[in-house]
């Protein structure tokens, strides 16, 4: 069992965040390691957005995990190292923001479907169209007839237009976690249908 | 992996999957098993499984396994 850190009324919160991201909290740290909170925007996004409104992104994402983590201190069970379980909501905020972030670009494809992107989602080679192209028609029939409404517009923005998920939830106003079912129920579907017609092996593997 | 097999690896669906809010909610555990060198993917296989499959959750869980070891680091 992990101890929870002692944390007085009046505590100046913000080493609370630095012990967080496990570093020590020098004297007036203000809003503690910022530099590393940035490194995890590396690992987690790819440099998906840089210099000022990374800087911008990863200043409100502490503050906000800063309140979630004193918010709910009381319900730290032990199960983790605190500094891990406190870190969590950080990475969590930074997910939800980098989501909102997507829709500041002007090109973000919502509406329209642009089917021939679909084999380089995949890694399929155009000078090997003539072994692809039945299965890729297949699919976007088991797309059109399989699916419900909701389940094809998803699959839709996530596959065909390349919307992150999170992005995606929030537009639908949604969450992460019923997006998500709604793509596994709609792959499940898909691989079925392609598995009925030939075009994938069956599955014996215990999946589904 | 060829077109063909990265569509069905995309495609395939595991039962055990937990779905994000299940793995989000116990991320902090799993992190500080695979951390230490714990077998985590034993312990949770529905939390593994459904890292393999969801983008976001595991990236989520590299950005929070990273952040643990280079605290430790």
């Amino acid at each position: 069992m992990h101890p929870l850190p002692q944390v007085r009324d009046g505590q100046d919160p913000y080493p609370l965040l630095a012990r967080a991201f496990g570093r020590a909290a020098p004297e007036g740290i203000g809003f503690a390691d910022r530099r590393n909170i940035r490194d995890e925007h590396r690992v987690a996004f790819g440099l998906l957005i840089a210099g000022p409104e990374l800087e911008d992104l990863a200043y409100q994402a502490a503050a906000d995990a800063l309140m979630a983590i004193t918010a709910k201190l009381s319900q730290f069970r032990g199960e983790s190292r605190f500094t891990t379980w406190a870190c969590r909501f950080v990475i969590l905020e930074v997910s939800a923001k980098v989501g909102r972030h997507f829709w500041r670009r002007p090109d973000v494809p919502l509406e329209a479907e642009d089917w021939d992107r679909l084999p380089g989602r995949f890694g399929f080679e155009p000078a090997r169209e003539s072994e692809w192209r039945d299965l890729l028609a297949a699919l976007r029939r088991a797309v059109d007839t399989e699916l419900t409404a909701r389940q094809r517009e998803v699959f839709v923005a996530i596959v065909v237009n390349d919307v992150p998920l999170d992005a995606l939830a929030l537009r639908l106003g949604s969450n992460r976690n019923a997006v998500y079912k709604m793509m596994f129920d709609a792959r499940r579907k898909l691989r079925a249908a392609l598995a009925a017609n030939g075009y994938l092996d069956d599955d014996d593997s215990g999946r589904s | 992996m060829n077109g063909r097999s990265a569509l069905d690896r995309f495609l395939q669906t595991d039962p055990r999957d937990v779905g994000c809010a299940q793995a989000m909610e116990m991320l902090h555990v799993y992190v500080d098993m695979v951390a230490s060198g714990g077998s985590a993917e034993q312990r949770y296989p529905g939390l593994a499984a459904h890292l393999r499959a969801c983008g976001p959750c595991s990236e989520d869980f590299e950005a929070l396994l990273a952040a643990v070891r280079d605290a430790e680091g």
